[in-house]
């Protein structure tokens, strides 16, 4: 395991340096609030950002992809034959980012990169990512993270985790990737690896003692998905849901996506796009059936898959990492931390 | 205001003990600070959990079609203008619903708050005119006056229009000389300039809907960017697409919305889709003298035929 000391006056040029090597993303201040953009010359990211309304998955999954295109010009041989868009294969670096974050990625990637199945635009994306995410000292009120299975140091996932030492970041070079997008950026100054083990340790602890929320997880295992699926509570749960996007759209471990085709003139193209089971649209049958009608079913979907089918499917905890951007931005205040706890506690009266 | 909440917990006890009816729609206390919910209330031991202050940003209006039997709802001055405009509408029945009516002084306008901390607001507490917000670094005492919506700061029906009964003495109703200064600011610029502006406004729309879904007008049981046979919108990030989603949902809302801003209180991104409705706001009035919400028994403007119509081509 390497540490580096990167003097924080040294920090900018070193991050110029790598854009030699690498396209660079960081979370950038906004007048609407803090966002993962792509680092466009001369652009930083924002070291001090703990709460960027969208997490990290736009940069290996954006909103909008376009996968596929053909000609719909039927002189052409090739006509109407699908070809894939040329994947960008620069290696790019996502900067500033927060742990739990590049532990949801290892949360996505259990669908997209499967023994049967290999998502060929999420994986080559996944390949070409370094990933750099900086300790949250202070955790803030929403982080749950802790009892999600990750914390605000966190390092699954993560090629390289800094620590913000005032004037300097001390960065502990997690994979080969790190170091490499460490040298790129001529960040050589090697750090003595017991005093700064023990250094991320006083950290990691001060901050996970700043995490005051938390979940409770321990019995959802063990209860039937039917007990869970039948409970009483659902209705009440649901009745404030206005049914937007926006608790799927800020997770940063929500995958599901719908695919578009659109056309313009003699040119057609092939997208995907984010989806929300929240929509009275999630998988709506061609033959007009729709498999959750009400705003109930569809709550509970969200609420099922996250937090039992996926726990039985993988046996990797939760699909939450407890960064609390869906309890922030919801509309209604409909807390996952809440639902998560009446349905761990649930007992199904006899 | 927080006064009328006792008078609120009474007549919703009152009403349930009573059976007068089956459930009561209001709001309750938010898990985070500055956050309340709908909820609904069925059993007269729970209106202890309603509460009301300015923090019930959201319509109600919105939670109370497709209900069975008669449902009580609690209703700010906006949310009773919807109220009505879901009566002339027939998306509920007058004698169906039985309205709480609160007269309001004004919701706050969180985002403006937010930006005051660099860190998370861990407390809000309100003390009449006073708000007070804590995060871990600094206590502030704020003018609520100082800290209203925008809706709210230039509305002038803060009163109930409709109600059955008032949980609290009639407020004073605001007289505005101007009452559309943001869309004369936005209208004096040149087109260019214009055009920017909306594009900014919508640079970060992830598209989630919560502003239509927040919204008591729109209730269509497909809308028409869901509508997939013809396919109206694309539905990807496409600016093109994004813009025509804003554009259209205001129209659709002309001379029917009574500017409440659930729209932009929902909003995860903080966008001012206000910015869209306002100016359609302002036409339905200049045009007709027409304000939404106001009378049972007026049909709205877009909605009937008139001699007196200001426009040539109808005659």
């Amino acid at each position: 395991m390497k540490f580096i000391t990167i003097d924080k006056k040294n920090w900018a040029k070193g991050i110029e340096k790598s854009r030699e090597t690498y396209r660079l993303f960081g979370p950038v201040k906004d007048k609407n609030g803090s966002f993962i953009r792509d680092l466009e010359n001369d652009m930083l990211p924002d070291m001090n950002c703990h709460d960027s309304v969208l997490s990290v998955k736009s940069v290996l999954f954006p909103q909008t992809e376009k996968i596929l295109f053909t000609t719909l010009d039927e002189s052409k041989e090739d006509h109407h034959i699908m070809k894939r868009v040329p994947a960008d294969t620069r290696q790019r670096a996502v900067v500033g980012i927060q742990p739990y974050d590049a532990k949801a990625i290892q949360l996505v990637k259990l669908n997209f990169d499967t023994d049967d199945y290999r998502d060929p635009y999420w994986c080559d994306a996944y390949e070409a990512t370094t990933f750099v995410g900086v300790g949250i000292n202070k955790p803030g009120p929403f982080d749950f993270s802790t009892s999600a299975g990750t914390g605000p140091f966190s390092e699954t996932g993560l090629d390289v985790l800094m620590a913000d030492l005032d004037n300097a970041y001390l960065a502990k070079v997690l994979t080969d990737k790190g170091g490499a997008f460490m040298a790129s950026c001529g960040f050589d100054t090697i750090a003595d690896e017991k005093e700064s083990r023990a250094l991320f340790d006083i950290l990691r602890k001060e901050a996970e003692k700043n995490i005051r929320s938390q979940v409770d997880t321990g019995k959802l295992k063990d209860k039937t998905v039917l007990e869970l699926h039948e409970a009483p509570f659902w209705d009440d749960i649901a009745f404030s849901c206005i049914n937007c996007g926006t608790c799927t759209f800020v997770c940063p471990t929500c995958w599901c996506f719908d695919i578009q085709d659109e056309a313009k003139q003699k040119s057609a193209g092939r997208f995907r796009n984010w989806d929300t089971c929240m929509s009275p649209l999630f998988t709506k049958h061609a033959t007009g059936h729709n498999p959750r009608d009400s705003k109930t079913q569809r709550v509970r979907q969200r609420f099922m898959h996250k937090l039992k089918y996926f726990l039985d499917k993988y046996d990797q905890g939760i699909m939450c990492v407890g960064c609390g951007r869906c309890v922030k931005s919801c509309p209604v205040n409909i807390d996952i931390r809440e639902v998560c706890n009446i349905m761990n506690s649930y007992e199904k009266k006899e | 205001m927080d006064t009328c909440i006792q008078k609120i917990r009474e007549i919703a006890f009152q009403l349930l003990d009573k059976k007068e009816v089956e459930k009561v729609i209001g709001f309750s206390n938010g898990t985070i600070p500055m956050a309340t919910s709908p909820i609904t209330i069925a059993s007269k031991q729970d209106t202890e959990k309603l509460v009301f202050n300015s923090t019930c940003g959201l319509n109600l209006a919105n939670y109370i079609r497709q209900q069975k039997g008669k449902i009580a709802v609690i209703a700010k001055g906006c949310d009773s203008r919807n109220i009505v405009t879901h009566i002339i509408e027939n998306q509920v029945k007058r004698d169906q619903i039985y309205i709480i009516g609160v007269p309001c002084k004004g919701m706050i306008n969180k985002s403006k708050i937010k930006a005051l901390f660099e860190d998370d607001i861990l407390k809000f507490t309100e003390d009449g005119d006073t708000l007070i917000v804590e995060s871990s670094s600094k206590k502030e005492k704020l003018n609520k006056k100082e800290y209203l919506r925008d809706n709210c700061r230039l509305c002038q029906h803060r009163n109930p229009v409709i109600y059955d009964v008032l949980a609290g003495e009639p407020v004073e109703e605001q007289v505005l000389d101007v009452p559309y200064p943001d869309v004369e600011k936005i209208a004096a610029l040149d087109a260019d300039a214009r055009w920017l502006h909306f594009q900014e406004l919508t640079k970060n729309c992830i598209r989630c809907y919560a502003c239509r879904n927040a919204c008591p007008l729109c209730y269509c049981p497909t809308c028409f960017v869901d509508e997939s046979g013809p396919q109206w919108v694309g539905k990807g990030q496409d600016k093109t697409d994004v813009n025509t989603f804003h554009f259209l949902r205001a129209f659709h809302c002309a001379g029917r919305c009574t500017d409440c801003g659930a729209c932009a209180e929902a909003c995860p991104m903080d966008i001012n889709v206000r910015d869209f409705t306002r100016k359609l706001n302002k036409d339905a009035f200049d045009m007709f003298g027409w304000e939404a919400g106001l009378d049972q028994t007026k049909r709205p403007p877009l909605d009937a035929y008139s001699p007196d119509d200001p426009n040539d081509f109808i005659k």
